[in-house]
């Protein structure tokens, strides 16, 4: 499987932390409107997984999903273009933050009921196995995801109908304002996966180098056992849950010592210690990215309204 | 030939899961029990376990596998027991199965079927006699059958799996042991459009599912008495066939519809609009509607059988529309 360089990985969490730092920024220009939740923190996981993504696999992720699609390979352009609302977004401006689809790039959401996509996923998975076709089939979901019944069911049939998908936890510690040990009973979440004869691991998610090794071993498993499998990374958003959170149930002080392992400042510093990559590289990075997303911004904000006339389009395949 | 409704909803998923090897069935008891209503005997056996799911008691989870199994590229029929428990299938029909299209720009196509009998009448009490056809005929971008002959039964299902969008298909409990005579080959005719069963001039009755055969024995009654009674039966919820309906009702003037969901905020009453929208002007009575009473169905037989309408209580009905 083709592994992307470690330059190429730092870049893709660069893109991604550059892109929802400007989403906020446009958020509060009102360019930008409705729910929006930022993936700050988190670039690792999405980095990593998607990392081992080829064109033909199947992606499911959340309304936190920026970074997912960025990096399935949806434009910067598409996504801003779909937040401000514009018909040459991804979704043609129907979608919005939360619901980003990519059908040629198979990124099927972009989903904002808490868990709903994970049994999608599963029947994703279940087709591309009983069609034979060459695709691995990954669900991003959070934490809190894993109180609610979708979760479970899907756990329990995936593992008794042999459905090849991996199950992708982001477990950044809250969901909105309730701490993970507020809301489970059983806190280790591997042993919530193996309840159902699921083998799980859990990983540093502020590790990318860490993400990609057990992802690969997760994908290799599931390749091998027609399985599936349980994934925890243990990661941390470090912005609000969305733009309207106070955040009242968490303390600065817990905030500062998660950011001090912010997965983009780590790697740097292990890939510059380990002469993998210059200062001056680094600054070239950053100017690419920087011109990637302004491009984008300025795609977004060129984009178009769809007319009011077509607004009864896309209701069913053909108009009724 | 002879056929039950029952043998009509067996050939029609033994045609489709022959002809399309995509084509899978997924439920509760739909294998080795043979299907809660003995639909399904014997499919296991012929089919296979990958095609005949068994499934656990999962509705959200196994509809949503159904979702995504139809995104990609299989032709899943979801099979939820009862109407009742689709309720918790909710979630996944309403905010994904139907929107997934428009939320994604047209991008996401689900091309997924979902059978589930309905109905009352059989003294289940009030948590197994729900009638929400009508009430999923609510929500755009899904299509609603309910089929309420054998031959729909039989031919319904073939024209679902040929739709790109979902369409749920609601069976009546009451109608399995029904039988008609039907011919060789499943009908030729688009399930989706509304059928006139008896043609009429009194009065346009306008009916689904279960109230069909009510309607046309009350058409029956009248006959005797030289009033012919126009009898529609819809067949499809959503989208509605108002040219079926509005040419009736500008040629008979007078209009009753029976439904069996409940009256408040219900299919009746948006047929009943949309014959004040459109056709005013054509009516020389108001429009006349009998529902199911406004209470959860009760258990002892006389209370549910006052509880549903009845063929005497429409014939008392179109009477005082006629007079
Ligand atoms: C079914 C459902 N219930 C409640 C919500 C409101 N809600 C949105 S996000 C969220 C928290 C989810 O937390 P988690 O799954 O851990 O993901 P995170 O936001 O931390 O990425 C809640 C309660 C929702 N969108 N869907």
């Amino acid at each position: 499987m083709a592994l992307l360089d470690h330059v190429t990985l730092l870049l893709n969490m660069m893109r991604i932390r550059r892109m929802e730092e400007v989403c906020a920024e446009l958020y509060t220009q009102e360019k930008i409107r409705g729910f929006l939740h930022l993936y700050i923190g988190e670039e690792a996981v999405a980095a990593g997984v998607l990392s081992l993504m080829r064109p033909q696999d199947n992606v499911m992720a959340t309304y936190r999903e920026h970074g997912h699609a960025l990096l399935k390979g949806v434009s910067a352009k598409q996504i801003l273009a779909e937040m401000f609302g514009k018909v040459e977004g991804c979704s043609h401006g129907r979608g919005g933050s939360m619901h980003l689809f990519s059908s040629v790039n198979r990124f099927f959401g972009g989903n904002a009921i808490v868990a709903s996509g994970i049994p999608q996923a599963a029947g994703l998975a279940l087709a591309a196995k009983r069609l034979k076709e060459d695709r691995h089939t990954v669900c991003f979901f959070g934490e809190g995801a894993m109180a609610e019944g979708a979760f479970h069911e899907t756990m329990n049939m995936a593992e008794l109908w042999k459905i090849p998908l991996l199950f992708c936890c982001e477990n950044n510690l809250y969901a909105m304002g309730t701490a993970l040990k507020r809301s489970q009973s059983q806190m280790d979440l591997v042993k919530k996966a193996n309840a159902y004869n699921v083998t799980a691991n859990s990983v540093d998610g502020m590790n990318i180098i860490e993400v990609i090794e057990k992802t690969q071993i997760a994908l290799d498993f599931i390749k091998r056992e027609q399985r599936p499998y349980f994934l925890e990374f243990k990661t941390y958003r470090f912005r609000p849950h969305s733009m309207f959170d106070p955040e009242l149930y968490r303390n600065k002080e817990e905030v500062m010592n998660w950011k001090e392992k912010c997965p983009i400042l780590t790697f740097k510093g292990h890939l510059l210690q380990k002469n993998m990559i210059s200062e001056l590289q680094i600054q070239e990075l950053t100017l690419k990215v920087e011109k990637e997303i302004q491009e984008a911004i300025i795609f977004a904000e060129q984009g178009t309204w769809e007319p009011i006339e077509d607004l009864e389009k896309h209701v069913y395949e053909n108009d009724l | 030939m002879k056929m039950t409704y029952r043998e009509a909803l067996r050939e029609g998923l033994k045609n489709a899961l022959e002809e399309n090897p995509n084509v899978f069935l997924v439920g509760e008891d739909v294998g080795a029990y043979g299907g809660t209503y003995a639909v399904t005997k014997g499919f296991l056996e012929t089919y296979g376990p990958e095609r005949i799911m068994d499934a656990p008691l999962s509705e959200v989870g196994f509809t949503g596998i159904g979702i995504g199994a139809a995104m990609g590229g299989l032709r899943p029929i979801v099979e939820i027991m009862t109407v009742n428990f689709s309720l918790l299938a909710l979630d996944q029909i309403i905010n994904s199965a139907a929107i997934l299209r428009h939320m994604s720009g047209g991008q996401i196509s689900v091309p997924l079927v979902i059978r589930m009998t309905t109905g009352g009448g059989r003294q289940l009490g009030a948590q197994h006699s729900h009638s929400f056809e009508g009430w999923y005929a609510h929500i755009p971008g899904i299509k609603i059958l309910a089929p309420a002959t054998v031959e729909d039964a039989r031919s319904c299902l073939s024209y679902a799996l040929k739709d790109p969008d979902p369409v749920l298909i609601f069976e009546h409990a009451l109608l399995l042991n029904t039988s008609e005579e039907v011919g060789e080959l499943p009908e030729i005719r688009s399930p989706f459009k509304a059928v006139v069963r008896k043609s009429g001039t009194a009065l346009t009755l306008i009916t689904y599912g279960g109230m069909l055969n009510r309607c046309l024995e009350a058409a029956k009654e009248f006959e005797k008495l030289g009033k012919e009674i126009e009898v529609i039966d819809l067949r499809c919820l959503r989208p509605l066939d108002n040219e079926t309906i509005f040419q009736s009702v500008k040629k008979n003037h007078r209009v009753l519809i029976v439904d069996e969901g409940w009256k408040s905020g219900s299919l009746s009453a948006e047929i009943s609009a949309r014959i004040m929208e459109n056709c005013f002007f054509d009516l020389d009575a108001p429009v006349e509607r009998l529902c199911r009473r406004e209470v959860p169905i009760p258990y002892a037989r006389h209370l549910e059988l006052a509880a549903i309408p009845q063929a005497d209580e429409i014939i008392k009905k179109i009477q005082e529309i006629i007079k």
